[in-house]
């Protein structure tokens, strides 16, 4: 009786053990696949990078050298531009969820601020393409910038309304009692507490669109030369990665390594720098 | 000669109509443009999101009333009219791709995802668990197009010369398993589309299943314990059957990104073939990748109407997916009050 009971619980016991392997395994494929891919990355993209790569134009096929300069400029441009429109709307989306949140209007906004969120990117370039492309500008940087710019709108509206509630209501209380109007207590007070949490969600909005490539191919197309003229179609990094990734020569992938290594970068500054500022900004103005 | 008390007095002064007993509202100019503002720039949101869906049904409107339904169940995709081939929009071909790939996906996602958010929930201590699912999470923030060109030049090689070989030596003597890898392993393929899809969804399934498994009361986990139980029992016993619906959720929304992925899967699963085939191991195409590769192409305004179909097919799909994936997690999350018992 008593072995048997024994018998069973090490078996019991065995296979808590069993699982708990399996577990760890799972994590550590988990875990060990951004390794990889980071250090195939690293690896592949670093014989790419020299001076040429960022300041001259792509060179025919055939020719050695060359760069990715006008991607670099492109991608630059068209994040800068789609920022500046999205910022506001974002921003004020998500001041309307939570400032004045109580209304059905509201929580439609909300509804459809998460269905953005998770629209297929692809989805956004056909829309700008039959809503810009087609009638008014052809394929072009402007283009590019609002497919970007309809992408990042509902990132900053979702992140920027998670801050926006971590604000204490007892602070909004105490400056509506001493008669401050509503506007003055969201833009004066309420912002500046979470400044460094807007800056944040802003940034990580822009090094999500930096990485986006299926709208830009249907809308900013891609460019060989540079062009700062947002009426014609503008290089960016993902679609000079693409281009070079599915074409049949060894130096195109060597400089699609490249730009692949030089956007992660760029993504990760972005996301990780601007976390290290405001954690520092925050430490000292307390 | 304006005073701030004598301005205070005056807002305060009661109005001949008011009730005498209440001060009336402090009225600021401000207030009404700042909510016009506001209000304006998130009812932009709604007319954006209703363009998204208007302008796409206006624009497949010919292919819809051209093929009607048969644009779902037919697999010809004849873009150029011909003597033996009229123009044909059939989608199935695609659809099938985006079934097969986001589902496989999903099977191979998942897994991983719940052990890894078991690991950090249930076992790590604290700065581990940390640890690992900043590093998993981490996944999120690599741009498509950089797992496409890592899935083209390390995970296709990879997959035709070691992966696919041996899976056909394990499976092909199953009888129906075997179907799943018949033919050349070519690399380029709906099975390596579904590997790359299962990396993109990973870390927003873990997220997912993560902050359900924390909210399983703790008092359950214990009086499992407190009879005996092993880890794992408590973990099959208390923990996962609470957490299941969440889960699921979580799963949904992997699965609806994965149905929308477009650049990683464009560039390996090989977009030749619209094939219907069992096996894995055939090149094809998703309903977005068909997108991405055909878009410029489109010459006849039927030809673009048909893709722009695929597209509102794929917004509507996912939006479903979405909303189902939001009500499962809400549910638990906010049904959590045995959290504090």
């Amino acid at each position: 009786m008593r072995d048997a009971e024994l018998a069973r619980l090490k078996s019991r016991k065995l296979s808590a053990a069993f699982f708990y392997g399996l577990i760890i395994i799972a994590t550590v494929l988990s875990v060990s696949i951004l390794f990889i891919i980071i250090s195939h990355i690293f690896v592949n993209g670093f014989s790419a990078l020299n001076w040429d790569f960022f300041t001259q134009i792509p060179k025919p096929y055939g020719e050695e050298g060359g760069g990715i300069a006008p991607a670099i400029v492109g991608t630059l441009i068209m994040l800068l531009v789609a920022a500046l429109i999205a910022i506001p709307i974002g921003v004020a989306t998500a001041i309307f969820i939570v400032e004045y949140g109580a209304t059905k209007l509201a929580a439609a906004v909300r509804f459809a601020v998460e269905l953005l969120a998770e629209l297929p990117s692809i989805v956004v370039g056909i829309f700008i393409w039959a809503l810009v492309v087609r009638n008014l500008t052809g394929y072009s940087g402007l283009a590019g910038s609002l497919a970007l710019a309809v992408i990042m709108i509902p990132i900053i509206a979702r992140s920027v309304e998670e801050i926006l509630k971590l604000v204490p209501d007892s602070l909004r209380e105490a400056a509506l009692a001493l008669g401050t109007p509503r506007w003055k207590v969201v833009l004066f007070i309420v912002i500046p507490t979470v400044l460094p949490g807007l800056l944040t969600s802003i940034m990580l909005s822009v090094a999500r669109a930096a990485g986006e490539t299926a709208p830009l191919l249907l809308t900013s197309l891609g460019n060989s030369f540079f062009n700062f003229d947002l009426r014609r179609p503008m290089a960016a990094m993902p679609l000079q990665i693409y281009s070079y990734a599915i074409s049949p020569y060894d130096d195109w992938h060597t400089k699609a390594w490249g730009a692949t290594l030089l956007l992660i970068a760029l993504v990760g500054i972005m996301s990780g720098g601007v976390k290290y500022f405001t954690r520092r900004w925050n430490h000292e103005s307390h | 000669m304006n005073k701030p008390w004598m301005v205070l007095l005056q807002k305060l002064k009661p109005s001949k109509e008011a009730n005498p007993g209440r001060l009336p509202l402090i009225q600021d100019p401000g207030d009404r443009v700042f909510s016009v503002i506001i209000g304006s720039a998130s009812a932009f949101v709604i007319v954006l999101l209703s363009a998204f869906v208007l302008l796409l049904f206006y624009d497949a409107l010919e292919s819809i009333e051209r093929f009607g339904f048969s644009f779902f169940t037919g697999s010809d995709w004849n873009p150029v009219e011909t003597e033996l081939n009229p123009i044909r929009f059939g989608a199935l071909p695609f659809i099938f791709g985006t079934i097969v790939t986001s589902v496989g996906a999903l099977i191979l996602a998942t897994p991983l995802a719940i052990g890894s958010a078991l690991f950090i929930v249930e076992y790590a201590p604290l700065w581990l668990g940390k640890i690992v699912s900043f590093i998993i999470e981490l996944l999120v923030a690599i741009p498509s197009v950089a797992y496409g060109i890592w899935g083209l030049f390390v995970l296709v090689p990879f997959m035709r010369s070691t992966v696919e070989p041996a899976l056909q030596t394990i499976l092909e003597p199953i009888p129906i398993l075997g179907a799943l890898v018949e033919g050349p392993p070519i690399g380029q393929d709906l099975l390596t589309g579904s590997v790359i899809l299962a990396i993109m969804i990973l870390p927003t399934i873990l997220s997912v299943s993560r902050e359900i498994l924390k909210n399983v009361p703790r008092l359950q986990k214990e009086g499992m314990l407190a009879l005996g139980a092993t880890k794992w029992e408590v973990l099959t016993g208390a923990v996962l059957p609470y957490a299941r619906g969440g889960i699921v959720g979580g799963a949904m929304l992997g699965l609806a990104r994965a149905i929308g992925e477009t650049m990683a899967v464009t560039m390996v699963i090989g977009n030749s073939t619209t094939k219907i085939s069992p096996s894995l191991l055939t090149p094809g195409y998703t309903i977005a990748s068909a997108i991405a590769n055909q878009f410029t192409e489109a010459d006849s305004s039927i030809y673009f109407s048909a893709i722009v179909e695929l597209g509102l097919l794929l917004l509507v799909v996912a939006s479903a997916f979405n909303i189902l994936a939001h009500f499962l997690t809400q549910y638990i999350l906010k049904g959590g009050d045995a959290r504090h018992a």
